[in-house]
Order: C-alpha cells, then sequence, then structure tokens
C-alpha cells in the first residue's frame, strides 16, 4: 500500500493512508443509510405528527375561540334587545295601566257627578213639591181663618 | 516505531502504530474498525431502544433521540436552506453522531486496558484514513448536491462574482476537505496526545482539566465537521441571482 507521508519506516506511521480509508467511507455510506431508516425517519415522522397534531389543534383551539366569541356578542346583542323590549313592555303597561286608571277615574267621576245631579234634582222638586203643598195648605188655612172669621159676625 | 521514543512501563505512548489486518491484497487497520464497530454498535442500540415504542408523548430515550433530531434539523435548515435540507439532514446527522460517538468514545471508554498485539485502541476520528474518508464524503456529496439540483449551471458558481474567483474557487476544492479532515484528525490526535502525555508525566489530577477540555474539544470538533459539511452544502445548492 502506497504510504503518502513515511514517519520512519516503510509501514505505519501516522499518515499511514491504505485500504482503511475506502472501507471506512463505505461503512460511514452505510451507517448513513442505516440511520436513515433506523433513526431520522421514524423520529421525524414522529415529531412532524407531533408538531402538525399541535398545528391543528391550536388552529381548532382559535376556531373555538372565535367561534365563542362571536356566540358571546350575539348572546350579548340578544340580551340587550330582550332588555330593551322588556323596557318596552313594562313602560307600555304603565302607561296602559294609567291610562285605565285615567278613565275609569273619570268614569267615575261622570258617575257620581250625574248621581248628585240627579239626587239634586230629585230634592230640588220635591222641596219644590212640598213648598206648593205648604203654600197651598197655607192658602187653605188662610181662606179658613177668614172664613171663619167672617160667619162669626 | 514509536513517534516519540517514551518507554516507561506505566504508559506507553505509541503513535503511528497499527495493528494490521490482511484482507485479499488490501491492508487496514484492524484497530479502527474494532472501535468503530463497537461504537456505531451503540449508537444503533441507543437509536434501537429510543425508537422501539414511540409515542406521541415522549418518554425516556425517545426524549433525548427527538432532542438530537431536532439539533441536527435545525443545523441542516440553517445551513443548507428550506429548500433541500430534508435530503442532506441523513448524511449531515450522520457524520455528526459518528464523529462525536467516535470523540466521545475515544475519550471516555478505557481502552487502554485491552492489549493488541500492536497499535492501540482509541477514537477512530484519530486515524487519518477516517477523516479523509469522511471529508471526501463530504466533497462527493457537495458535487453531487450541486449537480442534481442545478445541473451543468453549478459550475456558474465557479466564476459567480467574476470570473478572477475561478483559480480560487478550484482550489478551495482541494482545501476544503484537506482542512476538514486535517482539522479533526488533529485536533483528536492532539488531545489524545496531550492526555497521554500528561498521564505520563504526572499520573494523578492534572490530567482529569485537560480531559474536560478534549471532551469539549471533540463536541466541538464534531459540531464543526457536521455545520461545515451542511455548509458547504448549501453553498452548492444556493440560487445566485
Amino acid at each position: 500500500m502506497p504510504t503518502l507521508f513515511l514517519f520512519g519506516a516503510s509501514e505505519g506511521g501516522l499518515f499511514d493512508f491504505d485500504a482503511t480509508l475506502p472501507l471506512m467511507a463505505v461503512q460511514v455510506v452505510l451507517l448513513t443509510f442505516i440511520l436513515n431508516a433506523l433513526f431520522f425517519k421514524p423520529v421525524g415522522r414522529v415529531v412532524e405528527e407531533r408538531e402538525d397534531y399541535v398545528n391543528t389543534s391550536r388552529a381548532e383551539a382559535k376556531k373555538k375561540i372565535a367561534e365563542v366569541e362571536r356566540l358571546e356578542t350575539e348572546l350579548k346583542d340578544q340580551l340587550k334587545k330582550a332588555r330593551l323590549e322588556a323596557q318596552k313592555v313594562i313602560l307600555e303597561a304603565e302607561q296602559d295601566s294609567e291610562n285605565l286608571y285615567k278613565e275609569a277615574l273619570a268614569l267615575a267621576t261622570s258617575e257620581a257627578n250625574a248621581s248628585r245631579e240627579k239626587a239634586r234634582r230629585e230634592i230640588d222638586s220635591q222641596r219644590d213639591e212640598a213648598l206648593n203643598q205648604l203654600k197651598s195648605e197655607a192658602d187653605n188655612l188662610g181662606d179658613l181663618i177668614i172664613e171663619r172669621l167672617l160667619a162669626k159676625k | 516505531m514509536g513517534f516519540l521514543p517514551f518507554v516507561f512501563p506505566l504508559a506507553e505512548l505509541e503513535v503511528g502504530q497499527h495493528l494490521y489486518w490482511q484482507i485479499g491484497n488490501f491492508r487496514i487497520h484492524g484497530q479502527v474498525f474494532m472501535t468503530s464497530w463497537l461504537l456505531i454498535g451503540a449508537l444503533l442500540a441507543l437509536v434501537v431502544i429510543g425508537t422501539k415504542k414511540m409515542e406521541r408523548d415522549p418518554k425516556g430515550v425517545q426524549n433525548l433521540l427527538e432532542f438530537l433530531w431536532d439539533y441536527i434539523r435545525d443545523l441542516a435548515r440553517t445551513q443548507i436552506g428550506e429548500k433541500v435540507y430534508r435530503d442532506w439532514m441523513p448524511f449531515i446527522g450522520t457524520l455528526f453522531l459518528f464523529i462525536f460517538v467516535s470523540n466521545w468514545g475515544g475519550a471516555l471508554v478505557p481502552w487502554k486496558l485491552i492489549e493488541l498485539p500492536s497499535g492501540e485502541l482509541g477514537a477512530p476520528t484519530a486515524d487519518i484514513n477516517t477523516t479523509v474518508a469522511l471529508a471526501l464524503l463530504v466533497s462527493l456529496s457537495y458535487f453531487y448536491a450541486g449537480l442534481s439540483n442545478k445541473g451543468l449551471r453549478y459550475f456558474e458558481y465557479y466564476v459567480h462574482p467574476t470570473p478572477i474567483m475561478l483559480p480560487f474557487k478550484i482550489v478551495e476544492d482541494f482545501t476544503k476537505p484537506l482542512s476538514l479532515s486535517f482539522r479533526l484528525f488533529g485536533n483528536i490526535l492532539a488531545d489524545e496526545l496531550v492526555v497521554a502525555v500528561l498521564v505520563f508525566l504526572v499520573p494523578l489530577v492534572l490530567p482529569v482539566p485537560v480531559m474536560f477540555l478534549g471532551l469539549f474539544t471533540s463536541a466541538i470538533q464534531a459540531l464543526i465537521f457536521a455545520t461545515l459539511a451542511a455548509y458547504y452544502i448549501g453553498e452548492a445548492v444556493e440560487e445566485h441571482h
């Protein structure tokens, strides 16, 4: 075997090149293929699967968060609307009740007025009647007194 | 034929000695293959255990493997670019793991306990054959990456800003594997030598911080080699406008 640099003798030395070189090269190439099959491919598959899993999980989580936020705003809107509607209903009801109360009050007042009026008129007529009766009775009595006084004479 | 003339019963330094195996007409360095097979075996065992039952919620060794995978993916992606890094990730990752396991295995396993008839066991990356093999693989792969991605337009790279760059870029094709292989080889061998010399001189306490420094260098060298390999591939597939 050719020895390029010799230290001392025809064989050996630090720079003793021989068939070790090509054999080592072949060995390393073989090791590359073996490690590719046993190490780089399977570990790469696992790592990349996990990276995919993490990425898809994160994307899904983001989508879910967006969905939740959308639902939340929707619900808030609905809640707001419902509250406004409730307020409107309450206001309407209050107004209705007030109206009803006013109507009832007006009706009652007018009825009371009418009955009072009627009563007063009845009282008036009865008083007039009584007065007339009294007047006629007084007239009669006066006539009778006059007749009796005249008759005595 | 020791490179350094140390003869001492406690720790003997053997540099440049190899355990030769004869295969037909060829000779190979047995100690390099023995350690590399052991370390590759350990690496594969770890990988097999960790990927046996993988779940979406990682447990135990799966965590470690996923961390490594992620680390290598980031390295490949930043250097090569989003478009083609997937094709080159196994190669870059294998370079990183093999060099890392070799460097640390060489530093952490007490290989000296095993006696060899000649040479000694150590980090496979402390042998120039290994590092040159790795560097040449990197050269081949960046050529292949450039040609397969851009066809003959790959050679625009050589005259990219101006044609004046042509000789420099051609020289670069030689200096890239040279620097890659010698950087790794030099660092790992130097680390082993420093530890060995310190153990030889002061057998207690003092070598420990240097050993830790060696572990640090080993990890850094693996990272540098893988990063540069990815950078060269990224440079080859990059689109010039």
